[in-house]
């Protein structure tokens, strides 16, 4: 984001990517830490779209989320994904106990159609509103947590990420199967928008 | 019916003397109608007499038709038929009934139950069978919409892809922080019952609107003269337990709020703490003012008195000792917790000065000798409690016996002998301490909380066991105060009320007992210092 462009308040395709991808970063941190995934002392506050965040410090899960999510923001700029699936997992059993979907709906491609991947796609929306949007879908993420019931075990996380057909797979990554939740409760939550990304949030657990 | 007619045709034929010509009297014309006499156009003159042999000539050939009826169920047979119009299946069917006027009778041997039965079923399982054709396609695109749905879009159409080099398990070992808020099991209640009743429902609930729900503030006192203040948003009110009035104090004015209050030992003073950091001092008796105390520079959240030294511990962490009868009240400052000082008591012999803080220390602060203020350096700082410390309570009977209870992520309660700095007991009571009193009528404690029951519990000391829990308060239970004689314990809860439980009454059988047991252990106290 040059100045000039904050100045016109518009949003190129890339910045749009880098957008979602910080939440995606910043939001899956959130979660981590607020369904007590990890070990709070791992995790330091960091301070994000005016919110303050705690991140894991741990080098693994960052090197992780550098990884995946770098590749989630290329294929954004591609429109190639659609949804990333965040779950998580007893480490144990295996069995899937919660599951985060971040729905990415192109939104040049619903306007005008066409969705070529085109590199000066431009959104319209100010900053600021957004990154007040992405804040309220924090918040709500943070807000979860009083009805989302306890992770009484000890739980790993993994990403998913679904793509069109005509995605390649990247070197050291795999094809899988979805995944589901037997008898699952789902929560939407807020939807925000870039003007080019539109991203849903949606929790579902298991219904106890 | 054309019978009929013809046969009174063929009669009045058989008649042509007696005709008359002219319209039919009336008489004549009623006779016909109610003899059912088909037409009145017939134009014959017949008498009464003719109609009646007329209608037996008819009704013998009927009769001759149908051979089972008799003559009186010719009539039912007739009048059906003419008067009414009925439909023709109505009136053959009771010409069928050997007895029964116009009632329907089926005749069950006629009538194939069985058949009937089979039939009817067949009919519903072809319906439903077709049914099933019809809906398995919408069904079969249900089933296709539900998965979309599930995957987020067709599966067929989409690659799931994952990163191979997954994220590390968290250390083996490692348990849910969360488990503290989740898991609210009740804790055992004692086996040995309590002899003693206490009434499970509150004795009087008062209302107390915009009351400030905020765990670190400490809104109400109950004074010696039986005057409860309690601090209602930027209100302060006065209620007279003994009459029930009900006196406003004074009201701050702009967006502060009262954060404490604390009425002296003896005496209509209550001093007031407020959020710009000032601590009041009213007069109650005269409804007056008498001075403003500064030295803070953040809210005051916690009041002590000790004789004529007023403690103030603030949101900033410093507790300030103010002699309130000199014109220069700030007798020290200490800095006393890294975080909002939300519990602060003096112990009831002044020897010692007890402070909890949002930094989950507890420290004890020695008097000085000679004064009534403490020393600048605490004696024991205690880190065990893992939240706030907010309620803290000095046993009566035992002067260093301090009780302090821990905030949500704690939830024990612990008790301190002060004069050694050891923890002598601790319980989980799987609940926030909001707040803690002991009870001056027996040995027991009592204790406010929070999620998830919001309760008073009563325990037994030094036990510990459970003598009673008393449910109601529909939000956290924020405060507690005790009547001056005891028996009463205030709850002020996040609920907007204020419950009032005589949940320490004094058992006249007993009451002699406890007063020679207090005295032995005063004496003993004697003896050993």
């Amino acid at each position: 984001m040059t100045e000039q462009q904050q100045k016109t308040k518009c949003i190129t395709l890339k910045g749009s990517a880098e957008l979602v991808k910080q939440y995606l970063l910043y939001g899956i941190n959130n979660i981590l830490y607020q369904r007590g995934i990890y070990p709070p002392e791992t995790f330091e506050p960091a301070e994000h779209f005016g919110l303050c965040i705690l991140m894991s410090t741990n080098l693994q899960i960052v090197n992780f989320f550098n990884v995946v999510l770098s590749q989630i923001q290329e294929w954004l700029i591609q429109k190639k994904v659609r949804k990333v699936t965040l779950i998580i997992s007893n480490v144990n059993t295996k069995e899937v106990l919660e599951k985060w979907d971040f729905k990415i709906d192109y939104e040049t491609e619903l306007s005008n159609g066409k969705g070529d991947g085109n590199l000066s796609d431009i959104g319209t929306k100010d900053i600021k509103t957004i990154q007040k949007e992405i804040r309220e879908v924090i918040r709500q993420i943070t807000g979860t947590v009083s009805f989302l019931p306890l992770l009484d075990c000890l739980c790993s996380f993994d990403i998913l990420t679904y793509t069109i057909p005509e995605c390649d797979t990247p070197k050291e990554w795999d094809e899988t199967s979805p995944v589901f939740i037997a008898n699952s409760q789902e929560v939407q939550l807020r939807t925000f928008s870039t003007s080019l990304h539109k991203m849903e949030t949606i929790v579902s657990y298991k219904n106890t | 019916m054309s019978h009929l007619k013809y046969m009174k045709e063929l009669n009045n034929l058989t008649r042509m003397d007696e005709a008359i010509k002219g319209p039919v009297p009336r008489w004549q014309k009623k006779c016909l109608e109610s003899s059912n006499s088909s037409s009145s156009n017939l134009g014959l003159n017949t008498s009464r007499k003719a109609m009646s042999t007329s209608i037996t000539s008819n009704s013998n050939t009927s009769i001759g038709k149908t051979p089972k009826k008799g003559v009186e169920i010719r009539n039912s047979k007739k009048t059906p038929l003419k008067g009414s119009k009925k439909s023709p299946s109505r009136s053959t069917t009771p010409a069928k009934t050997p007895c029964g006027g116009d009632r329907f009778i089926p005749a069950r041997s006629t009538t194939n139950f069985e058949l009937g039965y089979y039939k009817l079923q067949q009919q519903n399982t072809e319906q439903e069978g077709n049914k099933t054709e019809c809906s398995s396609p919408s069904k079969r695109e249900m089933q296709r919409l539900i998965g979309e749905n599930l995957h987020g879009g067709d599966v067929n159409n989409m690659r799931v892809l994952s990163y191979q080099n997954k994220a590390p398990a968290p250390p083996e070992g490692y348990q849910n922080p969360l488990r503290v808020v989740y898991s609210q099991t009740k804790t055992p209640a004692s086996v040995k019952s309590s002899t003693r009743y206490i009434p499970q429902a509150p004795d009087r609930i008062l209302d107390a609107p915009e009351i400030v729900d905020d765990y670190y503030l400490n809104l109400v006192d109950w004074s010696a003269s039986n005057i409860l203040a309690v601090a209602l948003g930027s209100n302060v009110y006065l209620w007279n337990a003994g009459s029930g009035t009900i006196e406003q104090l004074f009201e701050l004015e702009g967006n502060d709020y009262v954060c404490s209050v604390a009425w002296i030992q003896e005496g209509p003073y209550l001093a007031v703490g407020t959020t710009v950091g000032n601590t009041e001092l009213w007069d109650c008796s005269q409804m007056k003012r008498v001075r403003v105390m500064g030295g803070h520079s953040a809210r005051v959240g916690s009041l002590s008195w000790n004789s004529h030294i007023l403690t103030s511990g603030c949101r900033a962490g410093q507790i300030v000792h103010h002699d309130v009868r000199q014109r220069e009240h700030l007798v020290s400052t200490i800095n006393a917790h890294a975080q909002e000082v939300c519990g602060l008591k003096w112990s009831i012999d002044g020897k010692y000065l007890a402070s909890g803080g949002n930094d989950n220390m507890l420290q004890i602060w020695p008097c000085m000798a000679g004064q009534n203020y403490s020393h600048a350096q605490p004696i024991y700082s205690l880190n065990q409690h893992q939240a706030a410390v907010k309620a803290l309570a000095w046993c009566p009977w035992q002067n260093h016996i301090l009780a302090s209870g821990g905030g949500t992520a704690d939830r024990t309660i612990r008790f301190w002998n002060c004069n050694t700095g050891a923890c002598l007991n601790t319980i989980d009571t799987k609940s926030q301490v909001c707040s803690l009193l002991w009870s001056t009528t027996y040995k027991e404690i009592v204790s406010g909380h929070g999620y998830a029951q919001n309760q008073l519990t009563i325990w037994k000391y030094p036990a510990m066991n459970k003598v009673a829990e008393l449910t109601g308060h529909t939000s956290r239970v924020l405060h507690l105060a005790m009547s001056p004689d005891g028996t009463t314990v205030l709850s002020a809860g996040a609920d907007e009320t204020l419950r009032l439980w005589k949940c320490f009454q004094p058992d006249p059988h007993k009451k002699k007992e406890t007063t020679e047991v207090k005295s032995v252990a005063s004496r003993l106290k004697q003896c050993i210092r």
